[in-house]
């Protein structure tokens, strides 16, 4: 393990080539529910990969002394307990936002992408490389729901960040806030990167065990469950 | 008769008003992932419905006896997740050991729903709605029949979209995500039922 190459692909690979959301499409729910206003999705982001990075260090550090059979509890202990931190100090410091993102914080522990990244990538690293890999994969995240919420925010609110920008433009789509909106704003962007990319990104075809590879392969119920 | 009506009400708002799926986003990854076949989406609604009454029925006794009286509760995250986890290995240890037909319908997707944000987040939300305990347990049962809503329609709009000829950007997943929306937006169009009806 020891002399693992760290190259600086291991960080960048996360933020566009293997993008959680827009191209391995996972962490569906919170990308599509906190993305009403563009800070709120940048909140989110942020919180999301200080849970990434911590937990892939604390796992990469622990991955030898956890037993193979229960790594999948282990994980989600470890991952809830940084929720956990996350969720108090935000409640100290930052309550407005916390209160905006409200069930979606603590929703934090079942996010695919970080269970994911604990059973593809900490648990087969060193340290470094998975703190990397941690911060790439959330940037990744971050920078995917700043591009959604700023879409969102700017069509349906006419504002972006809070400042408002379509004033004497057009009247704002408040369809884009709702729940319709979130769909298909995100079903438009996973189109756009398709055709920017033309297949250069890992190409997934569609939903399913695929999708969230390491997320239900981790419960293991994937194979189980799809392959009918 | 109040409490029936309350009753009615909560049912009404978390099934079809506030739809889990397609108002709360709570539970997108097996929405869009097993609803491609009829009877997958249902096997898999079954499950989520089953899974969510057991969950709320042992997290709520669990968060008010034990975790708030010992000022605990910022522990919630931590301990409900253990116990959607082990509930779902004992369900499938139990469904598998005496009920061999209901572990056939359900069994395989029992593992899946650990990770299932929409259980999570119905328990915590039980909370968050400071619901008694029968209201919690109406409340499980009816966010489970929206899952259920939701995923059969979408199986439905999935299997005809299977002959459609889209651009080829939008294969695959962007094309399912623009059907959801379309789904999404009709369900918009019940809001306010709830309240016409029982207030």
């Amino acid at each position: 393990m020891g002399k693992e190459k760290i190259s600086l692909s291991t960080l960048t690979n996360g933020i566009i080539k293997e993008n959680p959301v827009l191209v391995l499409i996972l962490g569906t729910c919170p990308t599509l529910a906190v993305t009403t206003l563009a800070v709120n999705g940048v909140g989110m982001g942020l919180a999301a990969t200080f849970v990434l990075v911590c937990s892939n260090i604390v796992i990469s550090l622990l991955k030898n002394v956890i037993p193979d059979k229960v790594r999948i509890p282990c994980y989600i202990v470890i991952i809830a307990g940084f929720v956990t931190i996350l969720s108090s100090l935000m409640e100290a410091f930052l309550p407005s936002l916390y209160a905006s993102l409200g069930l979606f914080l603590q929703l934090i522990v079942v996010n695919c992408i970080i269970l994911g990244r604990a059973e593809m990538f900490a648990s087969k690293h060193g340290v470094l490389a998975s703190a990397l890999d941690g911060i790439g994969m959330g940037l990744g995240f971050t920078l995917a729901l700043l591009i959604m919420g700023s879409i969102r925010e700017i069509l349906g609110a006419g504002t972006w960040f809070g400042i408002p920008l379509t004033v004497n433009l057009f009247s704002p789509i408040s369809i884009f806030i709702l729940a319709p909106g979130g769909f298909l704003v995100y079903g438009m962007v996973i189109a756009a990167v398709n055709k920017l990319t033309k297949g250069k990104a890992i190409k997934k075809k569609d939903f399913g065990c695929e999708g969230c590879a390491g997320g239900c392969n981790g419960c293991s119920g994937c194979e189980k469950g799809e392959n009918k | 008769m109040e409490i029936f009506k309350n009753m009615m009400y909560i049912l009404m708002t978390s099934a079809i008003v506030e739809n889990v799926v397609l108002a709360k986003f709570l539970g997108i990854c097996p929405f869009l992932g097993v609803s491609k076949k009829l009877d997958s989406a249902a096997g898999m609604s079954g499950a989520v419905i089953f899974v969510m009454l057991m969950a709320t029925a042992v997290t709520w006794p669990i968060y008010k006896f034990i975790l708030l009286p010992n000022g605990l509760d910022y522990l919630q995250t931590i301990v409900f997740i253990l116990v959607i986890a082990a509930l779902v290995q004992l369900v499938e240890f139990i469904l598998k050991k005496y009920m061999k037909s209901l572990y056939q319908a359900l069994g395989v997707y029992l593992p899946l729903i650990t990770t299932n944000c929409a259980v999570l987040g119905v328990t915590i939300l039980n909370f968050d709605n400071n619901y008694g305990f029968g209201e919690s347990l109406i409340n499980a049962l009816g966010t489970g029949l929206g899952f259920m809503v939701a995923m059969i329609l979408f199986a439905g709009v999935r299997g005809r979209m299977e002959s459609c000829d889209f651009p080829e950007s939008f294969k695959g997943v962007p094309s399912t995500l623009i059907a959801a929306s379309i789904v999404s937006m009709s369900f918009m169009g019940f809001a306010d039922v709830a309240n016409g009806m029982f207030m």
